[in-house]
């Protein structure tokens, strides 16, 4: 009746996940009593769970993240103080625990913190920047949000239910087959990321048609901002990598759960072809996470610079180059498994010329600090930490594409060095400028300074004492993935490795306090005119939060930096006569439960597909099924916003920012 | 204001060719709705190619059972084509059907259609239970196991498409060709004819180069 689902599935013997899965119900359970008793339930639904807007999802994908952020930083936690006290003894994790959590770490940290950031940012910006009132699919956004969150869901189920993936992020076969990891904790990993890459492949599909088909008057493509090239070139890599990871993970699974030999040492299955197809996806995801970075810092550099971006032709160049050859160089991650010098070293060169293009990013963006009125708000901190930060990464990077180099490095701490310090340096500070730098944009107050400075200048400082010594370990021969060793020279520097944990996670709770102190005083730090950092691109042309249809009007460009020219245009007329605009009635889409309802089938049949309940798995298909078909058969999928309204709501800007227009012509 | 801010801006006519090309702005939501179909199609091939790949790599890992040329039967796969080339074609008919709003000609299109894919599906299925009854299955070798993936791929895709098939008719049936239907009708048809390129490829590859090895 239940399959393989009995109580043995409780680790009740496990006090660490137990309590840790206590304590997150005992979490849920608490805000969902207050959600309930508050009365905000209607509230919630009407305006969060079923919203199209892509405004409410962006930010729903960006909640998800930073929750998920914590859990994969406890794991984080968990692993520095194992590796910092397990010197000649087993320190206070179990092998097979501390497996499930370096797996759990890399698998959450990419899948459900990075993406679902970058995501949610991109969601959120994206259709403001093109001067558009909604993405290309608005219900398929919410349907492709909703299965994200699923794939987190499961993830986070497996932590009471059952035990996660003890194969490290990417399940390499032969361990992940069957007869080496029998249980459930390799199909709770491939399900989540199966169920979860649909939504992301929805939303790819979503953003690069809303780039390539949905722009406003005159936006012609060397108009567009940056952020949505970068945006264009990490959707196209999802689109064409995605499904690649869908079929590496379906054929892993048929081998699991039907015998199939895809990956098997048996009847002629083979184990590289998993390798190359895992990482053909693999590589580009690294560009699918650091492009929309680099997209967010190219915004930020400019605005706080107050200059155009230096060489915005070259960015774009450099842009679509890097989405081109991130398909040409997966093989650098096992130069060691014997495919031979004359493809090693051709593999090696291409990864090498991946670095020209974004040396190029690395000059544009230093050129557009030359010269330029730079102000060191909290998002130019970030931006500037990550140039220092990512070129180390970088560097390091280049080093390890050398074959020979990579003999010696492959596997090591080394590695794990490298990656965390593009990724962290990369990514994780590219999501941070991105969220100081729109924040005000999404709510309508800017965050708090003192705060976001801490957490900066701790996050900066933990990252460096947390992983320099890693990159020390790696080169004195200590693999990964240790739970304990005897090495007497490794030990000091995990040791201030783990110190440097304790200080990133200052940074993190600095992050946290922000948020809640930027709350606290948000009448204090409100944004009345929509244009906090003195902007240059079109989402600064309307309200903070902007209205859920946009702009009143579709906005017209006549170049780059669209609201800069606009702005300029408007001093230059001072306070000129303003006739009143004649506004029209606005259609926009009607909100829709299809992506939750979707994604609650979705949970209902992964779960029960881990555990081998078949005719739960009919139920849960039935009823997604169902869902759509209900969702085409609905008559009215729009509504309309009447003229009088958009008058009303529009005027209400206007004026805050005719003031603001008067000032600054003072000046 | 540096150099770069006011070169190249504002500039509609970058090659100085005399002409400014402005953009239009957003595209109509028939072309939005028909391009990002294609973009998932396109997505999909790519699925359908990792699979490929894995046919060609596995295609020589026989493990002393049966090769292709063993076990494929050549009349029934050019059936089965005929069949989905034929089924195209109805596609074809039933799109200009609903085009024109002729309701006679788009269920009879349709219908056909659905037939010639049911007729497609019941020969594979043939195939499959008959070497799955020889002891042929997908466990029996890794070449075989890329087979049936491969093959029930896009089987599965045709299954889907018959379905989607027959909730398009009945939407038709209930709303009449409204323009949401109409453009859910443009997707359906590109999807179909896009397993008919992947059955092209699946016959040119597995039947034809796997019958080789």
């Amino acid at each position: 009746m239940l399959g393989k689902l009995d109580w043995s599935a409780i680790p009740f013997d496990q006090p660490i996940p137990l309590v840790a899965g206590a304590m997150v119900l005992v979490a849920i359970l608490g805000v969902l009593t207050w959600v309930v008793v508050k009365g905000h339930l209607p509230y919630l639904w009407h305006e969060w769970i079923t919203s199209v807007d892509h405004k409410r999802i962006g930010v729903m994908y960006v909640l998800l993240a930073s929750v998920m952020l914590l859990r994969g930083g406890s794991d984080a936690i968990m692993m520095r103080v194992q590796q910092a006290i397990a010197y000649q003894s087993q320190g206070y994790l179990p092998p097979e625990h501390y497996n499930q959590i370096f797996s759990a770490h890399g698998t959450i940290m990419i899948f459900f913190v990075a993406m679902p950031f970058v995501i949610g940012l991109m969601n959120l910006v994206v259709p403001l920047q093109l001067g558009v009132r909604d993405v290309a699919f608005p219900t398929l956004n919410s349907v492709g949000f909703w299965l994200t969150a699923t794939g987190a869901l499961l993830v986070n189920v497996s932590l009471v239910v059952g035990e996660f993936s003890r194969t490290g992020w990417l399940a390499f076969p032969p361990l992940s087959g069957l007869t080496y990891s029998p249980g459930v904790g390799v199909d709770y990993y491939a399900w989540s990321l199966q169920i979860s890459g649909i939504g992301t492949l929805v939303a790819g599909i979503n953003l690069v048609t809303t780039v390539l088909k949905l722009r406003t008057r005159g936006m012609n493509y060397l108009r567009m901002p940056m952020f949505c090239w970068t945006t264009l070139a990490s959707n196209l890599l999802i689109v064409a990598a995605f499904p690649i990871l869908t079929a590496t993970l379906a054929m892993l699974l048929l081998d699991r759960y039907l015998g199939f030999h895809f990956f098997t040492n048996e009847a002629g299955g083979n184990v590289m072809m998993f390798m190359n197809l895992i990482w053909a996806w693999g590589h580009p995801e690294v560009y699918i996470l650091v492009l929309p970075a680099f997209g967010i810092f190219s915004e930020v550099v400019s605005t706080f610079s107050g200059k155009a971006l230096f060489g915005y032709r070259s960015m774009v160049l450099a842009t679509m180059a890097i989405c081109v050859i991130s398909f040409m160089v997966w093989l650098h991650h096992f130069f060691t498994m014997g495919a031979g010098p004359d493809v090693n070293a051709i593999f090696g060169i291409a990864s090498m010329i991946i670095a020209v293009p974004t040396g190029v990013k690395i000059y544009n963006w230093l050129f557009t600090m030359y010269g330029g009125r730079i102000r060191f708000a909290t998002p130019m901190l970030w931006a500037v930490g990550f140039m220092v930060t990512f070129i180390i990464g970088g560097l390091t990077g280049v080093l390890v594409a050398v074959p020979p180099a990579d003999f010696l490095l492959h596997n090591s701490m080394f590695l794990v060095a490298h990656f965390h310090n593009v990724i962290i340096g990369g990514v994780l500070f590219g999501a941070f400028a991105g969220f100081e730098y729109w924040f005000p944009k999404a709510f309508g107050f800017r965050l708090d300074e003192r705060w976001g400075k801490l957490a900066f200048w701790f996050t900066f400082t933990g990252f460096y004492i947390t992983f320099m010594p890693l990159y020390i370990a790696g080169m004195l021969g200590m693999t990964r993935r240790l739970q304990h060793y005897d090495v007497a020279a490794w030990r000091p520097w995990m040791f201030v490795a783990a110190i440097g944990m304790a200080v990133l996670s200052i940074g993190v709770i600095c992050q946290v306090m922000q948020l809640v102190v930027s709350i606290r005083n948000r009448e204090a730090l409100r944004d009345r005119t929509g244009d906090p950092w003195d902007g240059r691109s079109l989402e600064w042309a309307t309200s903070s939060p902007p209205p859920v249809f946009n702009f009143a009007f579709h906005p017209d460009v006549r170049g780059e930096d669209a609201y800069w020219d606009l702005k300029t245009h408007a001093k230059q007329q001072l306070l000129g006569h303003h006739p009143e605009p004649e506004y029209q009635d606005i259609e926009m889409p009607k909100n829709s439960p299809t992506g939750f309802v979707c994604a609650f089938f979705a949970t209902i049949m992964g779960f029960a597909l881990i555990w081998h309940i078949w005719w739960m798995v009919i139920l849960g298909g039935l009823g997604a099924f169902a869902t759509f078909v209900v969702f085409a058969w609905r008559d009215h999928d729009e509504y309309v916003i009447p003229a009088a309204e958009v008058a009303r709501i529009d005027g209400v800007n206007l004026e805050e920012r005719r003031s603001l227009v008067s000032m600054a012509g003072s000046i | 204001m540096s150099m770069t801010a006011t070169v190249g801006r504002g500039r509609a006519d970058p090659h100085h060719i005399g002409r400014a090309i402005e953009h239009p702005g957003p595209a109509s939501k028939r072309i939005v709705t028909a391009y990002g179909f294609w973009v998932f199609l396109l997505s999909d091939i790519v699925m359908f190619s990792c699979f490929f790949a894995a046919y060609a790599v596995l295609v020589g890992q026989t493990a002393d059972g049966p090769k292709g040329s063993e076990i494929f039967e050549h009349r029934n796969v050019a059936i089965e084509t005929v069949c989905l080339l034929l089924s195209s074609f109805t596609c074809g008919m039933a799109s200009i059907a609903a085009d024109v709003r002729n309701r006679f000609w788009f269920y009879l299109g349709m219908a056909v259609t659905c037939l010639l894919g049911l007729v497609f599906l019941t020969i594979e299925f043939r195939e499959f239970a008959n070497l799955v009854s020889r002891g042929y299955g997908p466990s029996r070798s890794a070449f075989l196991t890329a087979f049936f993936s491969l093959v029930g791929c896009h089987g599965l895709h045709v299954s889907a498409g018959v379905l989607w098939l027959l909730t398009m008719m009945a939407q038709v049936f209930a709303k009449g060709f409204r323009a949401d239907i109409l453009r859910r009708m443009m997707c359906f048809a590109l999807f179909w004819h896009a397993l008919d390129i992947i059955w092209v490829a699946v016959f040119s590859v597995v039947y034809l180069l796997g019958s080789s090895v």
